[in-house]
Parts: C-alpha cells; sequence; structure tokens
C-alpha cells in the first residue's frame, strides 16, 4: 500500500538519522503543514478560534509537560501554575512597556526557574510523593497569585492583555494570533522531535528509566532533573503566555486552577507518555471529546429521544472526561500515540498480517 | 487564651474528622500500595448514598447500615474493576486512574442526583456545647468522637484473623501468597472497608457542610494527614489528623485577617511540603529502602 519500507535503502548516514525515513510520511507532515498554513482561510471563525486555535496551544502544554513526565519520567501535578507563572509575568512585563518578543522570553525564564524549585522536590522524592509535593506547590502558587494584589490585580480580578505586535505585526486578529500559535506549536514539535536525538534527551531517558543506574554510567542525576524542570517549565510558561494572549486574552486565577494541571496530565497520558504524536492527539481529544459528546446529547435532549436534565446535563463533560481517562488507562495504556502507532504498523506489512498478539 | 484554646479544641476535632476521610485512604495503601486519590469522592458518594435513602424514607440508623454495606459492594466493585487491572502498572498509571475515578464520580452523583446542597440532619442540633469561655461545634464533637471510635476499631481489627491477613499483604503480597492468602480478597476486603470508613467521613462531613460535590475537596486535608502521619500508619492518621486539624485552624484564626483569607490551603500545602522535603515516610511511615 501507501506506506512501505521496501526501497528504502539508507547509503547516507544523514539519511539514516531523518526524522521521517518513509516518504508516505513526508508527504502527511507537508499536507498538515499545508493545512495548518491555510487553516484562516479555509476555516470558519467559529471553528478556528474556538476549536483550532486552543487545540494548538494545549497540545503545546502537553509538549512540554511529555517533555518532562515522558521523557524525564518526573511527574507533574503542577503544571498549570507553571503556565500561570508565565502568564500572569508576560502580562506585567508587557504593562510595564517591554516588548512582546522580550516578555514571551523573560515570561519563559521566570517559570523556568521558579519551576525548577519544583524540581528541587524531585532531587528528594519520587512517585507518589513527587506528585503530592507538586500538587502542594500547585496550591501555593494559586493562593499567592490570588492573594497578592499586584499579581491577580485583586482578589476576583481578571487581567485583561494589552495590545501587542510580534516582529512589528500588530497580534490582534484571530489569524495573527492563530499564526503566533501555530509557529510556537511548531518551534516546540521540532525540539520534541530532535532532543530524543541529542545527548541531553538520552540522558533524561537514562534517568527516567533508573536515576541509579544513571548516575552509575556517569548521567548526574541531580543535574539533568533540574535541567528537564527547567526546559519543560520555559516551554510552559512561554505557553501559559501565548495562551493568555492569543487565546484567553483576559486572565483570571481560576483559568490555571489544580484541575488544570489534571487535565494537562490527562492529556499527556491519553495521548501516550513521552509522544510527540500523542501530544497533539491527547489534548485534542481530552478538549474536545467532552464538547461533542455534550453537545451530541443536547442534540438528542433536543430531537426528544432522550431526555436529560440541564443538572445532568452540565455533568456530563466530567463524566465524559472521567470515563476517558479510566478507560485509556485500562485498555490502551499506553495512549492514543499507540493506536496510530499500530494503524501504521498494520499498512507497513500489508497485506501481511502480524499474530495477533 | 480562650480564643486560642478555642481554636485549638475546634481544629482538634476537625482534624479527627479529616483523618475519618483519611483512614480509608491508609487502609487502602497498607494493603494493596495503591494511592486511593479517589477517597474523597468516595466519601462524597457516602454521603450521597446516605441521604438518598433517608430522603426516601429509610429511618436514620437503618440508612447508615445500608449505606455502609452498598459503600462496601462498591468499594469491592472498584477494586476488583479497575484497580485488579493495574497490578504491576507504573505508579503514575494508577495515581492518574484513581484522579480519573475521582473525576467520574464527581460528575456521577451530582449528576444524577442533583448539583444543590443537601441536608443531612443526624439530630444532633446546632447550639454549640460550652466549657468556660470555648464554644465547641457540637457536630465537631461527635465527629471527633465516631473519628476516634473509627481509629480504635481499625487498630482492633488488624488484631482480628482477617486483619492479620491483611497486615501480612501489606509486607509481601508473595509471602502471603505462599503461605495460602488470597492476596486478591484481601485487598478487595481493605477497599470495602475503606468504603465503609468513607460512610462514616461522609455521613459527619454532609451533617456540618451540607451534602454536595465539595464533600470530595476533603482529599486534600486528608492528603496531608497521610503523608505528615506515614502513608501505611493508623496511629499516624490520628496524630496526622489532630497535628493538620490544630495548625489548619489557630494559623488561620490569626493570619486570615492580616493576608485576606484562605491560608487554611496554604497550611495544608506546607505540612505536605514540608513533610516531604524533611521526613518523606512521614512521622510513623515505614522508610522504604530502593534498590537498583
Amino acid at each position: 500500500m501507501f506506506y512501505r519500507l521496501s526501497g528504502i535503502h539508507h547509503t547516507r548516514y544523514e539519511s539514516a538519522r531523518s526524522l521521517w525515513p518513509i516518504r508516505t510520511d513526508r508527504w502527511q507532515v507537508l499536507a498538515l503543514a499545508a493545512f495548518a498554513l491555510a487553516a484562516p482561510f479555509l476555516l470558519s471563525t467559529l471553528y478556528l478560534g474556538s476549536y483550532l486555535l486552543p487545540w494548538l496551544i494545549w497540545s503545546a502544554a502537553a509538549l512540554s509537560l511529555t517533555l518532562l513526565m515522558g521523557m524525564a519520567g518526573q511527574l507533574h501535578f503542577g503544571f498549570a501554575a507553571v503556565m500561570a507563572i508565565g502568564a500572569y509575568s508576560s502580562i506585567h512585563l508587557v504593562r510595564w512597556g517591554v516588548p512582546f518578543e522580550i516578555a514571551l522570553l523573560a515570561a519563559g525564564l521566570i517559570a523556568g526557574l521558579i519551576g525548577s524549585v519544583f524540581g528541587t522536590a524531585a532531587l528528594r522524592v519520587k512517585g507518589l510523593y513527587l506528585v503530592m509535593a507538586t500538587l502542594a506547590m500547585q496550591y501555593l502558587i494559586d493562593w499567592t497569585i490570588i492573594n497578592v494584589p499586584a499579581i491577580s490585580g485583586g482578589a476576583q480580578a481578571t487581567l485583561r492583555t494589552p495590545q501587542i505586535s510580534f516582529l512589528f505585526l500588530p497580534i490582534e486578529t484571530l489569524t495573527a494570533r492563530y499564526y503566533l500559535a501555530l509557529g510556537w506549536v511548531v518551534i516546540c514539535t521540532l525540539f520534541l522531535l530532535n532532543v530524543k536525538r541529542t545527548s541531553f534527551g538520552r540522558a533524561l531517558v537514562a534517568v527516567r528509566d533508573k536515576d541509579f543506574a544513571a548516575a552509575v554510567i556517569g548521567v548526574d542525576p541531580f543535574r539533568y532533573k533540574i535541567m528537564a524542570f527547567l526546559t519543560s517549565s520555559f516551554m510552559g510558561g512561554v505557553t501559559g503566555a501565548i495562551l493568555a494572549f492569543c487565546y484567553y486574552r483576559a486572565v483570571t486565577p481560576e483559568q490555571f486552577g489544580f484541575n488544570v494541571s489534571i487535565q494537562l496530565v490527562a492529556m499527556v497520558l491519553v495521548g501516550g507518555l513521552g509522544s510527540v504524536i500523542g501530544g497533539f492527539l491527547g489534548a485534542g481529544f481530552v478538549l474536545l471529546v467532552p464538547i461533542f459528546l455534550t453537545n451530541f446529547v443536547a442534540g438528542l435532549s433536543d430531537a426528544g429521544w432522550v431526555t436529560v436534565s440541564p443538572n445532568l446535563l452540565a455533568h456530563i463533560p466530567l463524566m465524559a472526561y472521567g470515563a476517558l481517562i479510566i478507560g485509556f488507562l485500562l485498555v490502551e495504556p499506553l495512549g492514543l500515540a499507540k493506536l496510530y502507532d499500530n494503524i501504521r504498523k498494520y499498512f507497513l506489512v500489508w497485506p501481511f498480517r502480524h499474530a495477533r498478539s | 487564651m480562650w480564643y486560642f484554646a478555642e481554636l485549638v479544641v475546634n481544629g482538634a476535632l476537625t482534624g479527627l474528622m479529616y483523618s475519618l476521610a483519611a483512614l480509608g485512604f491508609v487502609l487502602i495503601y497498607k494493603s494493596s500500595g495503591v494511592p486511593n486519590l479517589a477517597q474523597g469522592a468516595i466519601v462524597m458518594v457516602a454521603g450521597y448514598a446516605v441521604w438518598l435513602l433517608v430522603a426516601s424514607g429509610v429511618p436514620l440508623p437503618l440508612a447508615i447500615v445500608l449505606g455502609a454495606a452498598a459503600m462496601f459492594g462498591l468499594g469491592l466493585l472498584m477494586e476488583r474493576l479497575l484497580l485488579r487491572r493495574m497490578v504491576g502498572q507504573p505508579i503514575i498509571m494508577v495515581v492518574m486512574l484513581t484522579l480519573g475515578l475521582e473525576i467520574l464520580l464527581r460528575g456521577i452523583a451530582p449528576g444524577l442526583l442533583g448539583a444543590a446542597p443537601k441536608s443531612l440532619d443526624l439530630g444532633i442540633g446546632l447550639a454549640p456545647v460550652i466549657i468556660g469561655d470555648i464554644f465547641i461545634n457540637r457536630a465537631y464533637l461527635w465527629g471527633g468522637a465516631m473519628a476516634l471510635a473509627m481509629i480504635v476499631a481499625a487498630m482492633l481489627f488488624f488484631r482480628t484473623q482477617i486483619g492479620t491477613k491483611l497486615r501480612a499483604v501489606s509486607d509481601d503480597h508473595v509471602a502471603s501468597w505462599a503461605v495460602g492468602i488470597s492476596v486478591e480478597r484481601a485487598i478487595g476486603i481493605s477497599w470495602g472497608i475503606a468504603g465503609v470508613s468513607a460512610v462514616a467521613a461522609g455521613v459527619l462531613w454532609g451533617s456540618v457542610q451540607g451534602v454536595d460535590w465539595t464533600l470530595s475537596m476533603l482529599l486534600f486535608p486528608a492528603v496531608a494527614v497521610v503523608i505528615l502521619g506515614g502513608i501505611d500508619s493508623i496511629v499516624g492518621v490520628f496524630v496526622g489528623g489532630l497535628i493538620v486539624g490544630i495548625l489548619g485552624s489557630v494559623i488561620p484564626g490569626y493570619l486570615d485577617g492580616i493576608v485576606g483569607g484562605g491560608t487554611r490551603d496554604v497550611v495544608t500545602s506546607l505540612i505536605i511540603l514540608l513533610t516531604i522535603m524533611v521526613r518523606p515516610y512521614g512521622i510513623f511511615g515505614r522508610e522504604d529502602i530502593e534498590r537498583i
């Protein structure tokens, strides 16, 4: 069929190292890139602004988290707080007159520095205790943001994002905001695709698999755990800033609460730990399935086929989301990325079949 | 001075009621090593179950007994259907599964039974008990006493035959198998008992603050209690509950006016963080020694 490994012979190291050795994969990536670039002209504002844009930004967040959880193996249940730091610091920097480009980087750096503090817990404990420690830090940061008026602008305040321009282009229309978010997602994706092939990425994987063993072969777990937290928090901070400026445009502390942290972990797990395509699929699934299901049930109820109370309808997203997490963990612990991989492998050896295992 | 004493007494009683919610967590962790982050939601479901029975005309004592039986069954069911299939999976999977369960239960129970807070009247009355100048919430007094009774009962339970089996299972699964203990059944029973202890927590907290989804937020103080006391220690639940309760009442009692509210969660977070940084296995917990 269209996926073929036969006929692909690597004669040079460069081609053997290429990201997409199969021609169909390259075509897929090209087609996706073309669609992403053309999306503002193809899709209505509704789909672009309330589905594609948040999906891209949350994918960037899931990719940042998967660097930490999937590659470095450090559990983090307070990632929304890191994103909040990025969002709030970028807004305040822009308000003080710092250009947006620099504010974006600075927001990443601030989030990275504070995020590394989360990492200090990882040096002491791991597993369940790390989950609890990061969770506690999430509460602390939330509380600080809410109760320091200089940050949140008051207890119940929403902070509007100021007008910005990026590289002399005003970021005001939906299309401009979409392209900015797209640019950042592409950077994140390229970074994650390539980090696995660097010594840094391999050191992270060594630390994930067993930190003592990594220390024995000369990889300093202390250093790489902190670096993993720093890198991933930097990315998370910038994503938070992008989320604030491109999507929310008015931030409140609740947008970065504990539930959002759980949601991010769910995206990473449903997508598949440590997988790049899993980040995209997981973010899309966790964001969209509850919405679609609610709309579906609401549609059924409007058509008069089932009677659903408004109260039950309001709780369907929560149920769908919980059931989604449970279902994936039980049925396919490796997530959507594994499902994608299965389909791809099926076509790779087509017309032959793998024995069912 | 009286203010301080009042804060301490009420805090200690609240803390004991936290430990009621934490007891189930410890029971499950002790037997199976599963951190049950759905315990808060199970407490909520227990509260809803008893409320449903009372609302449909069952007298309160019978409703509590029936609710306990139902929650025992639900605990067994959750273990059999969900957690048993996660044996041998990495801890992140188990943590996330219980969190998923938490979210699911938080959607189902209020979704089906209504999200508005339901009142559950235990006939305790609202008049505070007054000793000297100290006002003590009567419901908290009952809650504290109930929690003490449950903790003592749990400690006694671990001396019975089933309890001895559970202790063996918590020590070593393979060795327990070798001497003929059914590890699966022991873990199932621990989930069932956690469900029963959730009924006590759900009824008492439900009578204090009404039955609605906020009951599931007991998870956070319960986690603090468990981490501080030691994640596999029943005594730790008692001591941890007292400390978390007293600190979570005294410190906000003096600080809330200055910094503008919500310090209780901060105190709880700080307790979790400091415990993990200083002594991760808690006051009475068993230290894990890891091999390569």
